[in-house]
């Protein structure tokens, strides 16, 4: 499969239109100009798009696809309306699937798993909570242990569970070599 | 009586539980009343998890906002992420009626069926549409002497075609809100720009997520800000306890409070501040918050 026609089949979600947007860049910058974090790291918008556009898959490995903020800044602006938040979400997707995902990243999707939530609650807000009048256990999947297992359903459906690598036996993280 | 959902996600029940306490204070006061989702779950984040699973990010999504549909009430979110995430979903799903068809045929051995008749709001919304800036100004009973720079965040605003809200360049509605506890909005250098939390970057690059903290802080810092009002618990968290973070990895130290919209208006209104969890904040309120 060529590295386009897997971005749209992983931003299928979010529209073909959408993610094929990045085939009409012009390459002027806006983006690489308006990004917050091409400030601060090697992070560089327009090259991104530009080695999509040329099907080089070194993006899927490259630790710069991870350094958007998803703030949208340069989807707004760009001239050529080429939805790059979204087109790097997709992107994302298939870096995911390809083993690319990092360990803090996955650590957060096996809070998900394990809770339902990506921060769960502590002890210490807990004894927050009740000083603030609230309920000690927030009325989410923490409370309703039937809502937990819809969640873990949607994840075994989606294979979502194989991508992060979550042991069910141990209720916790594969280990897995640096990638 | 007007009636919400309130979709909790994880970072304002988990980690700042003042703003929940803030909000239903706040919304208590003009006579809207906040319900539960029972069983609601992480909405989950549009930049993390959307970047890692679309379709699983979607069904979870979608979840959610079916609880709130069953009930037949709108959701409030006091989250940009978890706005960002709901509001985004029910937007495709409204728009590409095949992507309904796969949401409600994975969800029919649970009895949910997404029908599209409801709207997932901010939390800015409602303070501005259902109770109004008037009102707001009229109930003031101890106003806020403080300037104060608004921190918007990306994911109320943007992508704008999505939302709805118009120019993201230009946006008043928190200014609006902030003034009329009676604290002045003042401009300041980057008013705009992401605080560095988000699409997990906080997570596995903490550091730079950091540099865009320190930056936005040190720009307020410039123009004599005496405190930072957000609308996002995961910006929130990023400005309160980043600010301690900074000092760790960096050194610098700031030391501006940070309050959520509905903490400060909490405050205008008279309640005081251990009512709205602001003295279990990372950084403590100077005298100008403290009730």
């Amino acid at each position: 499969m060529s590295l386009k026609d897997e971005i749209e089949e992983c931003g299928e979600i979010l529209g073909k239109d959408t993610v094929d947007s990045f085939l009409v860049c012009m390459q002027c910058g806006k983006c690489t100009g308006s990004c917050p974090s091409g400030r601060i790291t090697s992070y560089r918008t327009r090259r991104i798009i530009n080695r999509l556009q040329a099907g080089d898959r070194s993006v899927l490995s490259d630790p710069d696809l991870w350094m958007c903020t998803t703030c949208y800044t340069c989807y707004e602006r760009c001239p050529r309306e080429v939805r790059i938040t979204d087109i790097i979400r997709a992107v994302r997707n298939i870096a995911a699937r390809e083993g690319y995902m990092s360990e803090p990243h996955r650590a957060t999707a096996s809070f998900v798993i394990k809770t339902g939530h990506g921060v769960p609650i502590n002890d210490e807000t807990k004894k927050l909570r009740k000083e603030l009048g609230l309920p000690e256990v927030p009325p989410t999947t923490h409370k309703y242990p039937e809502a937990l297992e819809s969640i873990r359903k949607i994840v075994k459906k989606t294979n979502f569970d194989k991508m992060v690598g979550f042991d069910w036996d141990t209720m916790s993280l594969e280990k897995r070599e640096k990638k | 009586m007007k009636e919400y959902a309130y979709f909790l996600g994880c970072i304002t029940p988990n980690r700042y539980p003042g703003i929940e306490a803030a909000t239903i204070k706040v919304l208590n006061k003009f006579g809207i009343e906040t319900r539960d989702i029972e069983g609601a779950s992480c909405c989950p984040a549009p930049g993390v998890f959307g970047s890692f699973d679309l379709r699983t990010w979607l069904l979870i999504a979608a979840r959610n906002v079916m609880l709130a549909e069953k009930k037949g009430l709108d959701i409030v979110t006091t989250c940009n992420g978890c706005y960002g995430s709901l509001q985004e979903a029910d937007h495709i799903l409204k728009e590409r009626p095949e992507l309904k068809d796969w949401v409600n045929e994975n969800f029919k051995e649970e009895g949910l069926e997404y029908k599209g008749n409801i709207k997932v709001k901010h939390i800015l919304e409602v303070l501005y549409d259902d109770i109004g800036i008037n009102k707001l100004k009229e109930a003031v009973v101890s106003p806020i002497n403080a300037k104060i720079g608004a921190h918007y965040g990306c994911h109320f605003l943007k992508p704008s075609l999505v939302r709805g809200h118009g120019n993201p360049e230009r946006p008043t509605i928190l200014d609006e809100l902030i003034e009329a506890t009676g604290a002045e909005s003042v401009d300041y250098k980057d008013k705009l720009m992401c605080c560095g939390a988000g699409g997990g970057l906080r997570a596995k690059e903490l550091g730079y997520s950091l540099t865009f903290t320190k930056q936005k802080l040190a720009n307020m810092k410039e123009k004599g800000i005496e405190g930072v009002i957000d609308t996002c618990a995961f910006c929130h968290l990023q400005m309160d306890r980043g600010q301690i973070e900074i000092k760790e990895k960096f050194g610098e130290e700031y030391n501006l409070p940070v309050l959520f919209i509905t903490q400060l208006i909490g405050l205008s209104l008279g309640f005081s501040t251990k009512e709205l969890g602001l003295d279990k904040h990372s950084i403590p309120m100077t005298e100008k918050f403290i009730r």
